[in-house]
Formats: structure tokens, C-alpha cells, sequence
């Protein structure tokens, strides 16, 4: 039997990864039988699963973009044809819930009905002969008609005849975690909806390890934690991770009973990493400062006086005295990319995930000497950040290494901006490309130099030699501004 | 932070890192916190292998804990016959899970550089001559 999938008409790209890493996870074979961005009926089979109300009952808990799974009894292009089908697919599964107590219902997309309309929709399809009582809360079977219309058609393109198979756990979930009821957030908090799907999509379930570099306040290993995973993070900005007045990373997990898998949080730089060299993470999930409003920072400094100890006027190293704060220097968006990816490979175990956030599009100013162009700056704050003098901006490429594969690529649309999801898996040794490998790693300590600082010139043969190009001609190209929370 | 995650932590420094001196980090002046949870036997199974278990023994050695098995517990160590949570399964909860460091420091055995934690946050920030 196929199995018809009521997905919500929201983060479109995002729909299907979802589904199919919870397929992944849970050893589901799962085959797209129909699937459009433009309906929020998907059709799928579990082809050699020997229960397959299991596995779609299975893959439903978890979605957040799905709300519910549903055998699907027939579909046709209008009524005649659907009631046609109904008897070629699902006759021999009436007697079964003849005795039942069942409800009917209708369930429009972009279209309606007056109420006599819909009575008669429902009796039209008294063929079945279901004699049991008609229950409105929690009859034994529950079916429902699909009506799928093009905006302002006259007529539903598509119907379909589904039986409730299960319901997923989205409202519940997001109601629980919508950030309006959070404790602790920020400007740059990840929208709860998308921070789980980033959960669901990394693979997080109980028994997994999982690292955000950039934890902020804590929304992807919040997210992951709903899932059962075992968490921490760390991020450059202390105060972040500190919060303030019992509002804190923490109090998010305590929020949410989820402590116990917390693991802790620290204050730390991706590109200074305290994470010792071992593969022990399944999942890193972030969405990376985009350094726009502060301008992106790492570790360091180029000032001379700063390249060796500093002491203090008594005496003491600055370094050590309670209130230290260590510089910080600008530091180029498309490479932070690059080390993210490098930290994944080295850090997570074999078929581990890597999901990470980026614009779509950006500024490029590396290309471009500094101060050309003369238009709006951008960045508020003006302070040493190296988009300084950008005015152009491009659609960024995908960043790409050896021993990652891109699993999926997830765009979420602003008004004015987009940005993406990309999902990578760990390769198996064994699998990488060792030329290919051999090529990247070269072309990264050149790119490092001394000291591991890289001028802005080295951008350029950075961005040739690490990033696959990649447009996709079907994507609306994206030309605008950032928003100022990034 | 739970003495599970310090396992997977060491100097912060590139040129430590590589180095045998620089993990495990050394607690000094510690402050421990034992907050009670329930047990998670699936993770602990999980984490087992992925942890440095000479490095373990050094930390519980050097925070005064109970002392370990000399090996890492094989798998089947951690339930009962009758599939019950084992003694081994229980004590390695209380210390890799409800264990944590609140504050102190943690100081690397390669450059001696100390790492203040506070609040069960530790600061792996580094000064610019030493990045």
C-alpha cells in the first residue's frame, strides 16, 4: 500500500530531507512516489518493509513538517476518477473497519466548500458501507478527503482518500518550544521550527553526542536534546553562554526538563578549538555568525606589541588578571566556512552528520579592494570588520570537502534574503578520495601561512580551491541585504 | 561541566595539542557539584569507547573520586543478568554525568596555561601571543 504524506506548506526545500533523515535514522527504505513543492501532499512507499503502518508511523512521530500519515485509499484528478480508484485500491479493506466507529472529513488546500457541498462530498462515498457508529472524537478509523486546488481555481487539480495512519508531534513540539515562551534568547536565537527540523535533519536520538560551536543561547542543542541527544556547545562570546540573571543556556534546558543531557557549555574559538583530536561526535550543528553586524571574529590579533606576553603596570601578566579580555581580530566569512567543515571531518564519527547555516548571499568584499563602490556600508558597528567597504554582493558557492557529502541542501526565503541549510556526512576513510584529499589539505596550509593568519588576498584561491561551484539555475538568485540582526 | 565533556577537552593551543603532555587538564583548586539525574544507560554505553580511559583514571586519581577499573568497561559489564543497571553502569553515571567541575581551574601539563572555570564554564579563550 502507498502512504500519503500531509506536510505543512511551509520551508518547502526543507520537506523532504526531513523526511528522508528520519527514513535514515529509523533504517526505513522510503520511495517518493509524488512530491511537488507546490502541495502539501506528498505520496511515498516503504518498498520491502515487512510492516509498513510501522514505519510510517515511525517516521511521523519525530516531523515537524509534517503533520500526519495516511494510507492512502485512492486519488484521481476529480471525483469520478477518485471513487473509481477508491474501489480498485481499497475495496478489499472496507470489511475491515465496517463495524468500526469512523469519522469523515475534508481536508482543503487553497479551496472551500459551503457545508451542503461538504455532505455531500462525504456521502458520496457510501459505497464503502460502513455501518459502525460515527464518532467525532476518537473514532477507530479516520478518513479523510484531500482536495489540492491551484490558488483561485474553481476545482481541487487533485484528490485523494487517505485513513489515518498516525499523527506527528508538531504542535505540541513547537508549542513547547516556541522562543516566545523561552527564557533565554538573543537577536540571532534560531527560529524554533527550523532548529528542530536542523535536529531532525543532523540525526540527534538518544545515545548520540552532539556539538554546536556557536551555541549562542543554546537553540540547536536545545533542539537536539528534544530528540533524545546528549549535548554541549561553546561560543567566542562568553556572555552568551553566561546569560544573565539565572537566564542562561542552562535555565533553557531546565526549561525544557532536558538538563540531564546537557553536558555543558564553555567559552571557546572554533579556529583554537579546546576539543581534542578524536572522532567521538555523531552531529555538529550550527548556524555560524554570518559577520555582518559585528564583523566576523576569531582569536588573535596583528597587532606587533600583542605577539608576546603584555604585563600589566604592576607587574602582573595581563593575560592572567580576573577581567582579561582577549583580542579578537576580523575574520573572513567564506574561510570560518572552511573550518567548520575541516572540524567536522576531523571531530565526527563515521556517517555523522554536519549541519550548518549560511546566507545564500553576501557580501564578497575580499574581491574587491577596500573603499570601492561607495555604497551603504553595511555592519553597524564599523569596528575592524573586513565587509567594511563592501558594496557587491554574490551568491555564495557550496562549500565542499573531501570527506563530506553533501546529504541535502535546505533554502529558507526571507523578504529581502535567504539562507541555507546544508547538511554533510561523514565519509567512511575508505571512501575518501586520497588525490582529492592530498590536493585540500595542501591547498590548506598554504592558505594558512604563518602563524596561521592568511591575508585577504589568499580569499581568492581559497574560494577557487575549496568551493565546488554550484548555482543552481532553478533558484531565484538573491541579491539583497542581509538584515541587520546577523 | 560534566566530567564526561572534560574527557574530550585539552589545551586550547595549537602547539599543545599534538602533544601527550597536554590532555587530560589538570583540575586545580576544583570545586565538584553533584546534581542527581536520571540514568541514561544508552549514552553511557555509547560513550564508553569514545573516551581516553588512561585520562579518565588520571582525572578521578587527581579529583580524589573513587578509583576505575583499570580497563574500559566492556558493554556487557554495564546491566545485571536479569538486564538491571550494574554496579559499574551506576558508578560510572554518578562520575561521568552527575559529576561536574563548578569552578576552579583546568591547567594544561604541556604549557601550564590555566583555564578558569566559573559557574561551570570554562574559558578556553587564548591571549593573542599564544594563538
Amino acid at each position: 500500500m502507498d502512504y500519503m504524506i500531509r506536510f505543512m506548506q511551509i520551508h518547502e526545500s526543507f520537506r523532504q530531507p526531513e523526511t528522508e533523515a528520519l527514513a535514515t535514522l529509523a533504517g526505513i527504505p522510503l520511495e517518493w512516489v509524488f512530491y511537488s513543492h507546490d502541495s502539501p501532499f506528498a505520496i511515498v512507499r516503504f518498498p520491502s518493509t515487512t510492516d509498513p503502518a510501522t514505519a510510517a508511523r515511525t517516521l511521523i512521530t519525530r516531523s515537524i513538517l509534517a503533520s500526519a500519515i495516511y494510507e492512502l485509499w485512492g486519488t484521481g484528478l476529480d471525483y469520478p476518477s477518485l471513487h473509481q480508484d477508491v474501489r480498485q485500491r481499497s475495496a478489499p479493506y472496507w470489511p475491515l473497519h465496517s463495524q468500526h466507529s469512523f469519522r469523515f472529513e475534508i481536508d482543503s488546500f487553497q479551496g472551500s466548500h459551503t457545508s451542503s457541498q461538504h455532505t455531500a462530498i462525504i456521502e458520496s462515498f457510501a459505497y464503502m458501507a460502513f455501518s459502525g457508529p460515527i464518532r467525532m472524537k476518537n473514532p477507530s478509523a479516520q478518513f479523510v478527503v484531500f482536495e489540492d486546488f491551484l490558488l483561485d481555481a474553481p476545482l481541487p487539480h487533485q484528490l485523494h482518500l487517505g485513513r489515518l495512519v498516525a499523527s506527528g508531534n508538531r504542535k505540541a513540539t513547537l508549542n513547547k518550544y516556541t522562543l516566545k515562551k523561552r527564557r533565554y534568547i538573543a537577536t540571532t536565537s534560531m527560529d524554533s521550527e527550523l532548529a528542530l527540523v536542523t535536529a531532525n535533519l543532523a540525526l540527534a536520538a538518544p545515545g548520540k553526542l552532539a556539538y554546536d560551536p556557536f551555541m549562542g543561547t543554546g537553540s540547536f542543542p536545545l533542539a537536539c536534546a528534544h530528540f533524545g541527544a546528549g549535548v554541549f556547545g561553546s561560543d567566542l562570546d562568553g556572555r552568551s553562554v553566561r546569560g544573565k540573571g539565572g537566564r542562561d543556556v542552562r535555565s533553557n534546558f531546565t526549561q525544557y526538563a532536558t538538563s540531564p543531557l546537557y553536558l555543558g557549555g564553555f567559552v571557546a574559538d572554533l579556529t583554537n578549538t579546546p576539543l581534542r583530536s578524536s572522532r567521538c561526535l555523531d552531529a555538529i550543528v550550527c548556524d555560524p555568525p554570518y559577520g555582518v553586524r559585528e564583523g566576523l571574529k576569531v582569536l588573535g590579533s596583528h597587532k606587533p606589541e600583542l605577539q608576546a606576553e603584555v604585563f600589566l603596570e604592576d607587574g602582573r601578566l595581563a593575560h592572567l588578571a580576573e577581567t582579561y579580555l582577549p583580542p579578537k581580530k576580523a575574520y573572513s566569512f567564506l574561510r570560518m566556512l572552511g573550518d567548520v567543515l575541516e572540524f567536522g571531518t576531523g571531530a565526527l564519527v563515521e556517517g555523522g552528520r554536519l549541519c550548518m547555516w549560511m546566507p545564500v548571499a553576501g557580501a564578497t568584499a575580499e574581491e574587491e579592494p577596500k573603499g570601492v563602490g561607495g555604497k551603504e556600508r553595511r555592519g553597524g558597528g564599523g569596528e575592524g570588520g573586513q565587509e567594511g567597504g563592501a558594496g557587491k554582493e554574490e551568491e555564495y558557492a557550496i562549500p565542499h570537502h573531501p570527506a563530506l557529502e553533501l546529504v541535502s541542501e535546505c533554502t529558507q526565503h526571507f523578504n529581502k534574503w535567504s539562507r541555507r541549510l546544508l547538511t554533510y556526512r561523514r565519509l567512511a576513510n575508505s571512501c575518501i578520495d586520497e588525490n582529492e584529499m592530498l590536493a585540500y589539505q595542501a591547498a590548506r596550509l598554504i592558505l594558512q601561512g604563518e602563524n596561521g593568519v592568511g591575508t585577504a588576498d589568499d580569499l581568492n584561491s581559497f574560494r577557487r580551491k575549496y568551493f565546488r561551484g554550484f548555482l543552481d539555475p532553478s533558484m531565484p538568485r538573491q541579491h539583497e541585504k542581509l538584515p541587520h540582526t546577523y | 561541566m560534566k566530567l564526561l565533556t572534560l574527557n574530550f577537552l585539552t589545551c586550547a593551543r595549537k602547539t599543545c595539542k599534538s602533544t601527550a603532555a597536554a590532555f587530560p587538564l589538570h583540575p586545580k583548586d576544583a570545586e565538584l557539584e553533584q546534581i542527581e539525574i536520571d540514568m541514561n544507560p544508552l549514552f553511557v554505553k555509547n560513550m564508553l569507547p569514545r573516551l581516553e580511559w588512561e585520562a579518565m583514571k588520571t582525572l578521578t586519581q587527581e579529583l580524589g573520586l573513587p578509583a576505575l577499573p583499570a580497563e574500559t568497561p566492556a558493554p556487557e559489564e554495564l546491566t545485571t543478568e536479569d538486564g538491571e543497571a550494574s554496579q559499574v553502569l551506576k558508578d560510572l553515571h554518578v562520575l561521568l554525568m552527575e559529576t561536574s567541575v563548578a569552578s576552579g581551574k583546568l591547567v594544561c601539563g604541556n604549557c601550564g596555561h590555566e583555564y578558569a572555570v566559573k559557574e561551570g564554564i570554562a574559558n578556553f579563550l587564548l591571549p593573542s601571543h599564544m594563538v
